[in-house]
């Protein structure tokens, strides 16, 4: 699970850091709307530097968003063969019967690699320098105007912000069970599919009754400290947009504004 | 079966910015038969050579020796299986690995897991049961339904089946009452009398240490800092304070009588060796 690395928050102080977080869900999100503006070599240039940019702004080394792409290699070369060899058009280089290697062919090919790995890029910028648990507020608050429609918006982060802190925790237990039980002599990941779908048996009824149990404990703790969510509850963390906010939103649209008069 | 450990180290997430150090140049045996104390406050590195005392773990340098397989780092994970079975192990809070829907089935799977037949598993579940001391009508419950020090003795019993050579536990009285704390250290030692088990115990507990072992390891910061006898590893109360280790109950008393002019020599381990020294001081009758 180590090489997991969307979803690792490394800790700094970068300008990226420092934002708040609502800024950062929220520009991850238009980011990934308008990389679909890009349709030439000249808007994923400009998409290109500007994502280099923010990650250079962020003072992570480059070496992490690489790590993240690696999981999806192969979804990404699958889609971009299909791009290769599906897209008709242009001078055509190879041919096949029906499969054929077209211009534009390797140019869809070429874009639609390009925008998966920024949009890898910029999902892992947003989670390695925003703490979960600041994410789950940013929920929250974005969320709250959906209180009009009785949308139990404090409950849900709640649920999402537990969820989050009980990560390590579920982890570490999942190590100690399958230590355990290799102990009593299971053997995780060989076998055929079935042999292998009776091994994890033992490791997720142990975890499903320490979730349970842990659950009931933590619910117990709340309701001891009278815990309510809701209009009255003050926040530890309150989330304020600062002039950088604003920095990053001009960011944004001047980025948005160059797409459109570059595109193709 | 002796296990050797031959300069091990062990780096945890080895060659990533997380990667912590577990265990630096530990060199020691643990021969056949003797009962193992293992010692060290938290995160001194014990849970980390218990590891590799069944290859849960390979060590990052270094090799260690189980009976007659030596594991280094380019040992392959498969065919560790005979190896588990020699070496069970007893994990910390091991209620947690419970999981079947009979306290019977649940004791019963390591064994089957080494290859027992259906009737020799269910057969050695009833043993193992009456040798942790429940009675046999839970071998038809669901474990979920029994008190916590019960659930811990079904979990020690699903280990005892697997019939090991070596027993590894790990803190197994820890969150018990005292009087399930001495079932259950008396019950270890009547294994390692009678059926001549290798015990190796991670305690905290310096009087079970000075009870039952006959051998000691120290350990700190991922390092085997001093091994011995426990007569000789509690000779030095200040050493031992100085590494944050406690002294047995009988031990730190007869230091604080010492401090009132009392004599002791060697330093008492047990209440009965406290006893038996203090008697003639105070003019007393002998002791029996």
């Amino acid at each position: 699970m180590n090489k997991l690395i969307l979803g690792r928050y490394i800790p700094g102080d970068s300008w990226i850091h420092q934002l708040d977080p609502r800024t950062k869900l929220l520009a991850s999100f238009y980011y990934i709307g308008i990389i679909f503006l890009a349709n030439d070599w000249k808007s994923y240039l400009v998409m290109t530097l500007a994502t280099f940019f923010m990650i250079w702004l962020s003072k992570v080394k480059l070496g992490f968003f690489l790590r993240g792409v690696r999981p999806m290699l192969w979804l990404i070369l699958f889609t971009v063969l299909l791009q290769v060899f599906f897209t008709t058009g242009g001078k055509v280089y190879w041919q096949w019967g029906w499969l054929a290697i077209t211009q534009f062919g390797l140019s869809n090919g070429a874009f639609i690699f390009m925008r998966f790995v920024l949009i890898i890029f910029i999902s892992t910028l947003l989670t390695l320098t925003t703490q979960p648990l600041s994410l789950a507020d940013a929920v929250e608050s974005l969320l709250r105007p959906l209180r009009v429609l009785h949308v139990p918006v404090t409950e849900l982060a709640l649920v999402l912000q537990i969820a989050l802190r009980f990560v390590p925790t579920l982890m570490d237990q999942t190590t100690k069970i399958m230590n355990a039980q290799r102990a009593r002599g299971v053997d995780f990941g060989s076998g055929n599919l079935f042999q292998q779908m009776k091994a994890v048996v033992p490791l997720l009824i142990p975890l499903f009754v320490d979730s349970f149990s842990i659950a009931e404990d933590l619910a117990t703790a709340m309701d001891a400290r009278g815990y309510q969510g809701g209009d009255g509850r003050s926040k530890f963390r309150v989330l304020k947009y600062h002039r950088r906010d604003g920095a990053a939103a001009a960011g944004m649209i001047v980025l948005t504004v160059l797409l459109l008069l570059l595109r193709a | 079966m002796d296990i050797t450990f031959d300069h091990v180290s062990f780096t945890y997430q080895a060659g990533t910015p997380f990667a912590g150090e577990g265990l630096r140049d530990v060199s020691t045996t643990i021969s056949d038969h003797s009962y193992t104390a293992i010692i060290g406050h938290t995160g001194s590195g014990k849970s980390t050579l218990l590891q590799h005392l069944n290859a849960l773990l390979k060590p990052t340098s270094g090799s260690v020796t189980i009976g007659d397989r030596v594991i280094t780092a380019e040992t392959n994970n498969k065919n560790l299986k005979p190896l588990r079975q020699k070496v069970g192990m007893v994990f910390q809070f091991a209620e947690n690995q419970l999981f079947e829907q009979t306290v019977a089935k649940d004791i019963a799977f390591g064994p089957k897991n080494f290859g027992a037949s259906d009737d020799e598993a269910a057969a050695l579940a009833k043993q193992m049961v009456t040798l942790v001391g429940l009675p046999e009508e839970v071998l038809t419950q669901s474990p979920f339904d029994l008190s916590g020090g019960q659930m811990r003795r079904v979990a020690i019993a699903g280990v005892l089946a697997m019939q090991p050579q070596v027993l590894v536990l790990d803190e197994p009285t820890a969150g018990l009452d005292p009087a399930g704390r001495r079932d259950m250290m008396t019950m270890f030692e009547r294994l390692h009398e009678t059926q001549g088990l290798t015990i190796v115990l991670v305690t905290h507990q310096m009087d079970d240490v000075a009870d039952f072992a006959d051998h000691v390891l120290v350990m700190d910061q991922g390092a085997l800092i001093k091994e011995g006898s426990p007569r000789e590893i509690f000779a030095d109360p200040d050493w031992l304070r100085a590494h944050q280790l406690g002294l047995p109950k009988a031990t730190a008393m007869a230091e604080q009588l010492m401090a009132k002019g009392f004599r002791f020599d060697p330093l008492p381990l047990t209440s009965d060796e406290l006893a038996d020294q203090l008697l003639p001081q105070i003019g007393g009758a002998h002791h029996e």
